[in-house]
């Protein structure tokens, strides 16, 4: 056994404690020993920041929902790239999940019979996210963690997981190191799931945090597993523009949800001009429509601002281009008109959206009961991940898990919004749940001391450099700039090869950067180490990209605008080849079964 | 404790590192507060000119045993010792005095501006030892929902009050005594009204808010206990201000206005 | 472009503490966190400072500015007088680990130790329950919270008494308020409230109200709500007879 490492053992270890690693902690700390190691404190993981909902088909505001619905809304949303196994899954399970929270001590926004409120958002057909204001993932975090911090797990805060170790094929452990201190730890564990969340921090303009350095993917790359759906990158129609230092920060669908229009600089809604023919059928075409729609109208189809993510992120950008953008390069989002029907609408909207009232007032000095949002795409989140099992989660390397974002899967091409909550709660429990049963069947394995040592010394290598040679958070920033302005919402092949090269010359950079003064708490440092890891998703993610020549989903083309059926039954997965280099193939979509096939064919 | 062992020293009295004028809210607290200690201490111990009219200073309230016509019982009691001066405002001005003196709202006010404890948000301060409202005598505060018993009687004194200076000897009329007879009962009612100790009796008391009436009465109340601050002072300046009147027209400084 | 000054506060311990001025370039809707990023990565890379989400969510950039417990997300420099040095320092009521980061692991021990929350059996056969939306906007106020512990840091009890041991703070006996009015809870905190928790050293100077960026009203629709049930408990005799005797 290691001696220089602070040792700690557990059954099952979750790395993450967002949404999907504390359900999943949660579940498995019911009948065995858990670890969660966290690299900020607990509580603080950018789940806070979902805002409109999670979607689960109670039915509790129109009865007519269900399982099925849900499903089909959820695989046309993905554009049928999803692991449809996933998708029905996550259907059946979501109103259960939701309901367990409540059990713990959520407290959802309530129906006028006392049962809990549902809310529209883009893509679903009936209203159907379970919401707290516009700050259910907070209530979601805070929900699992209060609950949590009862049931006896041991949580390792602002520790961060450098490698995971492995004994032959599976992985038994993680080792890292913490923060406060910069020691180097050992986790021993008989499974290790994944819960890191995305990779949004490879681009400048993203309302994810800083923690999203595709720590989970670049872990499981460097263990085995296979990365899927890559190219996929959900850009969020509605990040703030302005003031610089917001850029990017989300302004929730649910501002649209309740009646927020999107208008260009002359004053038009330009999102009826642009409607795809598969939601022709479910959306509305007239303004007054579209008003009776959020009012809760069943009979009414949903105004075209609720279309999918990528095309209202693809119509913003395209009104902009046309030179018909708002002052800071955006569009408005405007939600005070909705005075003209409501009365006390100031009031009205204080109330639905307080949370999205105070951050523009706090950090705009804009007031959004009477004047427009200025809004443009951010990225927002990563639809593909490491490949899991759709029934145990666990990855193509044996006792490892995924769950939630850091996973792919469940979201396809495209994910609609009240989706992720949901795959959080639903993937968590599957991965916590069979996480435990692995490690109870397996035991432990034994763990590979030079791997540890190699690993203390690449990570420590930033210091061998010093101060004076390549600074991290210099690299970091161009780094973030050559895959927003290369890798971006528009793609195209030239660029991306550009990118390619340009990721070669930044790896070479980011293998020199030093770091002055000592290990303790030192951010230089953590930066240096994340760095790594954003390199190795950058990669991935353009290699994925130029390879899908086609537009599906968060995935558009410039030079291939259109929708490709040869792109439609595969899905590109990424590993790492024998030689140390990233290699890719397609794999074909496992074939669907006819019920499953029946239920799309219903709720075309 | 482990943690305590690495906390930074106390700040030093009255030093901190804010820039702003944080001293001038517990500054206009002392003066405004002191004021009315003295000023009001001695409106109530000087025993006379408290009636002008149908008016009388809401110092008095409710006049049990005294010389003017709004004397309940009449004069000076019978078993009030001859040694001991006579006011007849001693007898009811205890139970607003108490009411504010065990107010939520007045006892933040008061520590932070009469016992630097402390003088503003982050201030240092000057005593190390620190007991709060968890031993006595502060612990005596809680008896606050009694004043408040009393000071919900004493609402249907000042409204009646308030109905008394319309009656002039030459019957019904308003002057300007009268309008601000009114006005005082609004303040004072709207600093009553928002009580938190009445909040909680009427609601908050209860896992499930009440509906109906019983509910709007909440509101209403927890509608006034948002200002709470800014009644407790219209309302104390607003009994200042109806007392001088009341005896600046008693002592013949100024006329009172009629106008019917 | 224009330059201001940050004061920050540098150190690993109590004892080892000083200041020291940097200068940064500023532009439009910055906040005191960017310049803080500023500063890492123009000066001092190994500046500590916690931070997550950069929009007033998490809760985690907590600092005294100037003198105040603030987010430095949320605290934007047009509203600071750029003319002197703005001064950034750890908050002082926890240990401080290495400059603006301090040790805030006491507030999820004492978090522990309050009774979990405990609901009633379900109202409906498929194990829901029925709320009003009004006793559940009462709770959500403080379940808003995003537990950045500025009002643990500005409240004097804590920060210059050092009562940890005895006093849980602004931040949970609003948690506890916020299970004790919880529709569904049926446990009871009051007595640890009231001896273990110290509820009683609180004297309503309303700072934890100020200071705090989810601007919930701590002080008058928690702490005070949470004194007047321990009244009715423990300090108001009429009250408990008028209950034996209504049998409410």
């Amino acid at each position: 056994m290691a001696t220089e490492f602070e040792v700690y053992e557990h059954d099952v270890l979750v790395i993450g404690a967002g949404g999907a690693g504390l359900r999943a902690a949660i579940e498995a700390a019911g009948s065995c020993s858990v670890g969660v190691v966290c690299k900020s404190l607990l509580g603080k993981a950018h789940t806070v920041m979902a805002e409109g909902g999670m979607a689960a088909s109670m039915g509790n505001v129109d009865d007519r929902d269900s399982w099925k619905v849900h499903f089909a809304d959820t695989m046309r949303g993905g554009q049928y790239l999803n692991q449809w196994r996933m998708a029905e899954l996550h259907a059946k399970e979501a109103p259960d999940r939701v309901r367990e929270l409540e059990k713990w001590g959520a407290l959802f926004d309530r129906t006028k019979d006392g049962r809990i409120l549902q809310r529209n958002f883009g893509g679903h057909r009936y209203p159907r996210l379970a919401h707290v204001g516009d700050r259910t993932g907070l209530e979601l975090i805070r929900t699992l963690q209060d609950h949590g911090i009862h049931q006896g797990i041991k949580f390792y805060m602002e520790n961060t997981v450098v490698s995971l170790v492995k004994d032959g094929d599976r992985v038994v452990g993680a080792f890292g190191y913490d923060r406060e201190r910069g020691r180097f730890k050992l986790w021993r564990a008989g499974a290790v799931v994944l819960a890191t969340g995305g990779i949004g921090r490879a681009y400048k303009v993203t309302s994810n945090s800083w923690e999203y350095t595709g720590d989970g993917q670049a872990l499981a790359y460097e263990a085995g597993a296979e990365l899927m759906d890559m190219e996929f990158i959900q850009f969020h129609p509605t990040g703030m523009m302005w003031p610089p230092s917001v850029q990017g920060i989300l302004v929730t669908e649910g501002v649209r949800g309740e009646g927020g229009i999107l208008v260009n600089n002359q004053g038009k809604r330009f999102m009826f001009d642009d409607i795809p023919d598969n939601y022709k059928s479910s959306t509305a075409d007239k303004e007054e429509e579209g008003w009776r729609y959020v009012t809760g109208d069943k009979n009414a189809r949903r105004p075209p601002e609720l279309l999918t993510r990528d095309h209202v992120a693809r119509c913003i950008r395209r009104e902009v281009k046309a030179g018909r953008g708002s002052p800071h390069g955006g569009v408005f989002l405007d939600i005070s008109w909705i005075k003209e029907k409501v009365p006390n609408a100031p009031e009205h909207i204080r109330k639905k959206l307080p949370s999205m009232y105070h951050q523009f007032k706090e950090l705009a000095g804009i007031d959004i009961t009477t004047e427009p949002m200025e809004v443009g795409p951010t990225t927002h989140y990563m639809m593909g991940g490491v490949r899991v099992d759709p029934d145990s989660q666990m990855t193509n390397v044996p006792g490892l898990f995924a769950a939630g974002e850091v996973a792919a899967g469940l979201h396809g091409a495209n994910r609609l919004g009240g989706n992720s909550l949901s795959d959080l709660i639903v993937f968590g429990k599957r991965a916590g749940e069979h996480a435990a049963k692995w490690a109870k069947e397996n035991g432990r394995g034994t763990v590979d001391q030079a791997a540890l040592a190699a690993a203390e010394a690449a990570s420590l290598k930033p210091f061998e450099f010093g101060g004076a040679a390549e600074n991290p958070y210099r690299v970091q920033h161009d780094l973030q700039e050559l895959m927003q302005d290369n890798v971006g919402i528009v793609r195209v092949e030239e660029e991306m090869k550009f990118a390619q090269d340009q990721l070669q010359l930044l790896k070479d950079r980011a293998a020199k950067v030093g770091i002055s003064s000592h290990r303790e708490y030192n951010p230089g440092w953590h930066t240096a180490i994340d760095l790594r890891n954003l390199l190795l998703v950058s990669e991935a993610v353009t290699m994925c990209a130029i390879e899908r020549k086609e537009s599906r989903g968060g995935h558009f083309r410039d030079d291939f605008p259109a929708k490709d059926d040869a792109y439609a039954s595969f899905n590109l997965i990424v590993k790492k080849g024998e030689d140390g280099q990233m290699v890719m193939h397609r794999r074909p979509i496992p074939p669907m079964p006819d019920e499953l096939k029946q239920v799309i064919e219903e709720n075309k | 404790m482990a943690d305590s062992k690495a906390l930074p020293p106390p700040t030093p009295f009255l030093k901190t590192s804010r820039t702003d004028a944080w001293w001038i809210p517990s500054l206009l607290t002392f003066l405004g507060l002191g004021f009315f200690l003295v000023y009001g201490t001695w409106a109530i111990l000087v025993g006379k000119n408290y009636t002008y009219g149908p008016y009388i200073s809401p110092l008095y309230g409710l006049e049990l045993w005294g010389d003017s016509p709004h004397a309940l019982f009449g004069a000076r009691p019978g078993f009030w010792p001859a040694w001991l001066p006579f006011t007849p405002g001693i007898f009811i001005a205890w139970a607003p005095a108490g009411f504010r003196f065990t107010c939520y709202y007045y006892r933040g006010a008061y520590y932070k501006a009469f016992w630097a404890d402390p003088v503003a948000c982050t201030v240092g301060e000057p005593r190390s030892s620190y007991l709060g409202e968890n031993w006595f005598p502060l612990v005596m505060q809680n008896v606050h929902r009694y004043f408040l018993y009393f000071a919900l009687a004493l609402m249907l004194v000042l409204a009646y009050d308030a109905v008394e200076s319309t009656q002039f000897e030459d019957g019904f009329g308003l002057g300007v005594g009268s309008l601000l007879t009114m006005m005082n009962v609004v303040l004072i009612g709207g600093y009553t009204f928002g009580c938190h100790a009445l909040r909680h009796l009427l609601g908050g008391r209860a896992d499930s808010l009440p509906v109906g009436f019983k509910g709007a009465c909440y509101d209403g109340v927890s509608a006034c206990n948002r200002n709470h601050m800014k009644w407790a002072w219209a309302s104390l300046f607003g009994v200042l201000f109806v007392d001088m009147y009341v005896r600046s027209c008693a002592m013949g400084f100024i006329p009172d206005l009629r106008i019917f | 472009m224009p330059q201001a000054t940050f004061r920050i506060s540098r150190g690993d311990s109590a004892t080892h503490s000083e200041f020291k001025d940097y200068a940064v370039e500023i532009s439009e809707g910055m906040v005191v966190l960017d310049a803080v990023h500023l500063v890492q990565m123009v000066h001092a890379p190994d500046l500590a400072a916690r931070w997550n989400c950069k929009a007033g969510k998490c809760g985690s950039c907590s600092a005294e500015i100037n003198g105040m417990p603030r987010l430095m997300c949320m605290t934007r420099l047009s509203d600071l007088d750029l003319s002197v040095p703005v001064k950034i320092e750890p908050m002082k009521t926890f240990r401080r680990i290495k400059d603006l980061v301090t040790d805030v692991s006491w507030n999820f021990r004492v978090k522990e130790k309050i009774k979990k929350f405990k609901p009633r059996p379900a109202d409906n056969a498929d194990g829901t329950w029925n709320m009003a939306q009004r006793d559940v906007d009462r709770v959500q106020e403080f379940r808003k919270c995003i537990e950045c512990f500025l009002c643990q840091d500005v409240c004097h009890v804590l920060r210059d008494h050092q009562k940890h041991d005895e006093f849980i703070g602004p931040r949970f006996i609003m948690w506890n308020a916020a299970l004790e009015m919880h529709p569904l809870d049926t446990d009871d905190r009051l007595k640890e409230l009231k001896d273990d928790n110290g509820l009683g050293y609180c004297n309503i100077t309303k700072c934890c109200t100020k200071v705090c960026p989810e601007h919930i009203a701590i002080t008058d629709n928690a702490i005070i709500p949470m004194k007047e049930r321990v009244v009715d408990r423990y300090y108001d005799p009429l009250g408990w007879l008028w209950s034996k005797a209504t049998g409410t």
